[in-house]
């Protein structure tokens, strides 16, 4: 295959990635938009590997490294459950950084790579290196924590070190200066002890700053790592002058990033702030004591009254968070759905942006349990129609649904913008005990007039519900 | 003193209704116009001339008075050719044109150097709801609709047990439930009917609930959602389907209204000859799409009909059979036309084309026909969500909740555009050319990406950054082409090529992006599988 065609096949990938992310933006579309992201990954792996740059003695080593990681992909694809889908990512994207760490290390010892360069030109190669190892290391070892907290191996509480921001700091101006060195090595070997102690320093930052960051961040954290991986494609591109990379890598990059973006507006929070660490850190402490505790009495009901008070709704919106995904609770919660509407009520789905653990998480769980995705609605589509609502019944989640966002400006999430739940004429919250959400925050929905509680594990009691209503 | 405008008595035979009423010749004297009514304008419609007066409006003798002495002429029919004669040069005129079906009046008018604003042409979103003529002269036809069949049916509507009998309630068919299809449900219902709907667009069944109806759906798949909320030709298998439906209805039901329109096209024809005959003697058919040739295969426009034992009736002139309530609401929707014409309450109008609606609106423009309009610039179709209970009106797109949030502060945009300009310059001054190349490739990709992935749904959030990540496995690429280089022959001052280490660090990336390209993809399918309706 000549040059130039392999640079056309490059164009076909660029222009089917783009319609594949396009692809996305409905759900009638997104199937064809997903093939055309795997029509352009052949076609540049195939223009790739039978393109000028690869001679046939890879063939044999290609072809087996694709059948291992291609098998194991694809079991893990078919194995994975629903409600893990945010590890998978977060370990999918620890393997890009792992690459682009890697890519940049053997373009470091290839002697070839920088070969027929002028001067200038050899500095800007090196220093895409060095900048391609850094964005990998941090995605690699970012995205293992965010995996190690996503599956619980992990505390999901903010692990803050002292003077954290001092230690960001040392840290990068550690890795400006070892750039410096790196760049001024006159050989390969002068070159490879800088960029060792950056690789060791990147990864630790990595660590640092998803320790640092809540549970309840983690939409933000994902998406974050999911931008973070498309840099590093993108500088990878820019080390080899290959723009098909440089492209990707950047509708990639741009993409998490706008997702980032989205979950933060969705909690009222400066990305900086949730990069920086911590939901609250230092600030919680003295909001939570300094806000008055709601005080006042819970009125806890039973599944049995649950089940009769959704008899009796006309209609019902169903608030599902993150602890409907941890009770594996969604199949039983269409069955309930199935049922009421058999009654002719109305049932809808309420979904917080940032409810769960990854963006789009709740949808993703509800999808898989069969409920149509026209009767699943977004925080701004629906919040207006929770006056109108007999019961809304929210499952597993709480700082989403806490008024004090709107009506104490002291409390550490006010102004995030929540589903107004209390504005029904009932609310009932499943819960296991009256312990407050990721945020701290204790919840004075729970002690209004018009809210039930529901305790107990959240599918235990939505069987028992669903048994009352048959 | 601002401009004047003018109504004259409508000429058309039988239109008893007006362009304006005593109300809003009052708050158009108050945006600063002058008024001025033909003596009788209001009569078919039982408003006195003296009530136009006491609004202050001038009483004129003759429409020729109208016609010379207004700068902007508010009617209800499309003019006649005497009328478009009588016309000055330069005049204003708001009414109902038609502006496909009537060429030649376009033409006529063009000619005449008018402007022409058509109530019939009012785009459909959100803003222009309170001038949408269209809709409520189409809700007072579809309520007149059931007033005419109760008339000229031989029974109650509501069920009733008297000591004379037991009476069973008129079982109403609704074919459309576009604006007048869910006025003639709530008249209907409202009588005490038992009413039924049918609609090729599923998402209005809420909206028939709503109003006391019960949906009849036809069990075949097609979405029939055309632009702008209307409805849109069904394929063949969806039509046979429908046709058994509406024969089985045919034959149980009392009373059958058809509303069905898709704009531009002739009505289409869904009641037969053959379903006519199927129904119970004394049955009653409307027809409001008679002007468009009608429902139904035996409909005579303008007339009442009785075929096989049922009565047609194919008015076309249901609005004007309730003249002062549609002349009310018209004259309202020309009142609010006016406002959005007249911002600065100056009594001048300000055909401004760069407004939406305004565009939309305007058919002529001082002599040029700007008909028809470019498309609307919001997404027609509004996303398929549980429609809300109000008339079958087009949203404006929402932008998934998000959409590009406001405008940012201008120091922080200033800083922005501050800081980008000193980094570009820096790289411009320092960069070799070849890494531009590379760069201007970077930074129109970001963008890109950046316009595309704003229009995801937040639903697909998830998918989407499965199948970006498997996408990001295109960093493959770098560990390929690393893994069996052709030979460069001037690499000899650095020493030879650690071939071996490369070689297997190449093969670890490539074995590790495959598991994230195959495994991407595969999970990304197997979710979109999911998501269904």
């Amino acid at each position: 295959m000549s040059s130039s065609l392999a640079t056309v096949s490059y164009i076909a990938a660029i222009i089917l990635f783009i319609l594949s992310l396009g692809g996305l933006s409905n759900p009638e579309t997104s199937r064809r938009g997903n093939l055309y992201g795997m029509i352009g990954m052949a076609i540049a792996v195939v223009a790739t590997v039978f393109g000028p740059r690869v001679t046939t003695a890879g063939l044999g080593w290609i072809l087996v490294a694709l059948v291992v990681g291609g098998s194991i992909g694809l079991y893990l694809a078919r194995t994975v459950r629903m409600t893990q889908m945010p590890e998978l990512v977060a370990f999918m994207h620890s393997l890009v950084g792992l690459v682009a760490m890697l890519v940049g290390y053997a373009s470091d010892i290839d002697p070839a790579a920088s070969a027929g360069m002028s001067g200038a030109e050899v500095r800007i190669h090196e220093i895409e290196i060095y900048v391609g190892v850094l964005i990998g290391a941090v995605t690699l070892s970012g995205s293992v924590i965010a995996f190690g907290k996503l599956s619980g191996r992990i505390t999901g509480k903010p692990v803050l070190l002292p003077g954290r921001h001092w230690l960001n700091l040392a840290g990068l101006l550690v890795v400006i200066g070892f750039g410096w060195a790196f760049v001024q090595a006159h050989s390969i070997h002068e070159g490879l002890l800088p960029i060792a102690v950056m690789s060791v320093v990147a990864l630790l930052f990595g660590v640092h700053m998803v320790m640092a960051i809540g549970g309840a961040d983690m939409p933000v954290v994902v998406s974050m790592l999911n931008s973070y991986s498309g840099w590093a494609a993108a500088a990878t591109g820019f080390m080899l002058s290959n723009d098909l990379l440089i492209v990707t890598g950047a509708l990639v990059g741009s993409s998490g990033a706008i997702l980032s973006y989205i979950m933060c507006r969705a909690m009222n929070r400066k990305f900086l702030a949730v990069i920086a660490g911590g939901f609250g850190g230092e600030t919680r402490a003295p909001a939570a004591g300094g806000s008055a505790q709601p005080a006042g009495e819970v009125h806890p009901i039973s599944a049995q009254e649950t089940a009769e008070l959704l008899k009796e709704a006309k209609s019902v919106v169903i608030v599902p968070g993150y602890g409907m995904a941890v009770a594996q609770a969604q199949h039983t919660v269409y069955e309930i759905t199935k049922k009421l509407r058999e009654m002719g009520k109305t049932v809808r789905f309420a979904i917080h942006p940032v409810a769960g653990r990854m963006p789009g998480h709740m949808n993703v769980l509800l999808a898989e349990a069969k409920v149509p995705y026209d009767i699943v609605m977004e925080m701004d589509e629906i919040n207006e129609d929770f006056p109108g609502t007999d019961v809304a019944m929210v499952i597993g989640a709480n700082d989403i649904v806490n008024p004090s966002a709107q009506e104490d400006p002291s409390s550490p999430i006010a102004g995030m913008p929540v589903l107004e739940v209390w504005k029904a004429k009932t609310s009932i919250v499943m819960k296991r005990s009256m312990a407050s959400g990721y945020a701290g925050v204790d919840n004075p929905l729970f002690y209004k007039e018009n809210n039930r509680m529901l305790f107990g594990d959240a599918k235990k009691m939505l069987d028992e519900v669903l048994a009352s209503l048959k | 003193m601002g401009q004047t405008i003018g109504v004259p008595k409508e000429t058309f035979p039988g239109e008893k209704r007006v362009a304006a009423v005593p109300d809003t010749v009052q708050k158009l004297v108050k945006l600063g116009f002058g008024v001025m009514v033909q003596a009788g304008a209001g009569e078919e419609a039982s408003i006195a001339d003296d009530a136009y007066a006491a609004a202050g409006a001038a009483i004129v003798p003759d429409a020729a008075s109208v016609w010379s002495g207004a700068d902007i002429v508010f009617k209800v029919r499309a003019p006649s050719e005497d009328e478009v004669r009588a016309m000055r040069e330069g005049q204003v005129l708001v009414s109902f044109i038609w502006p496909a079906q009537n060429p030649a009046l376009m033409q006529s008018l063009a000619a005449k150097k008018a402007t022409v604003l058509a109530m019939d042409s009012v785009p459909r979103i959100s803003r222009a709801q309170k001038l949408d003529a269209l809709s409520s002269m189409a809700n007072i036809a579809g309520y007149r609709a059931v007033i005419e069949a109760a008339h000229h049916f031989g029974r109650f509507f509501t069920g009733q047990v008297t000591a004379a009998g037991k009476v069973p309630p008129a079982k109403v068919f609704i074919i459309g439930a576009g604006v007048a299809g869910l006025a003639a449900i709530g008249a209907a219902a409202g009588l005490g009917a038992i009413v039924r709907a049918n609609d090729t667009r599923p998402e209005v069944a809420d909206q028939i609930q709503s109003l006391g109806g019960e949906y009849v759906g036809v069990d075949y798949r097609e979405e029939g959602s055309g632009v702008g909320g209307y409805a849109k030709v069904m394929s063949e298998g969806f039509q046979k389907a429908q046709r058994e439906v509406f024969a089985k209805q045919a034959k149980e039901v009392d009373i059958i209204i058809t509303t069905a329109l898709i704009p531009g096209k002739p009505a289409p024809k869904l009641i037969t000859a053959e379903m006519v005959r199927s129904m119970k003697p004394g049955s009653v058919i409307v027809d409001l799409a008679a002007e468009q040739g009608g429902n139904c295969e035996l409909t005579e426009p303008g007339k009442v009909v009785v075929k096989h034992g049922v009565t047609i009736i194919g008015y076309t002139d249901l609005p004007s059979r309730l003249a002062t309530q549609s002349s009310t609401l018209y004259a309202t929707n020309l009142f609010r036309l006016s406002e959005e014409l007249c911002k600065a309450k100056d009594g001048v109008f300000h055909v401004n084309m760069e407004d939406e609606v305004i565009r939309g609106t305007t058919v002529v423009k001082d002599g040029t026909v700007t008909w028809p309009p470019p498309a609307p610039k919001l997404s027609a179709a509004p996303p398929r969500q549980a429609a809300k209970p109000a008339p079958a009106i087009a949203q404006e797109k929402k932008g998934h909740g998000h959409g590009a949030g406001g405008p940012m502060a201008a120091r922080t945009l200033a800083t922005v555009f501050a800081a980008g300009a000193v980094l570009f310059f820096l790289i411009g001054a320092y960069a070799p050319p070849a890494f531009l190349g590379h760069f201007t490739v970077f930074v129109l990709a970001c963008f890109v990406g950046y316009m595309v992935v704003w229009n995801v749904t937040p639903a697909l959030h998830t998918p989407l950054m499965s199948v970006t990540n498997a996408i990001s496995s295109i960093i493959i690429i770098g560990a390929l082409v690393q893994i069996a280089p052709p030979a460069v022959a001037s690499v000899a001052g650095e020493g030879a090529r650690p071939e071996e280490v490369i070689r297997w660090i190449a093969v670890a990336g490539i074995a590790l992006t495959a598991i994230n390209m195959f495994g991407g993809f595969a999970v990304t399918q197997r979710m979109l599988s999911m998501f269904r309706k």
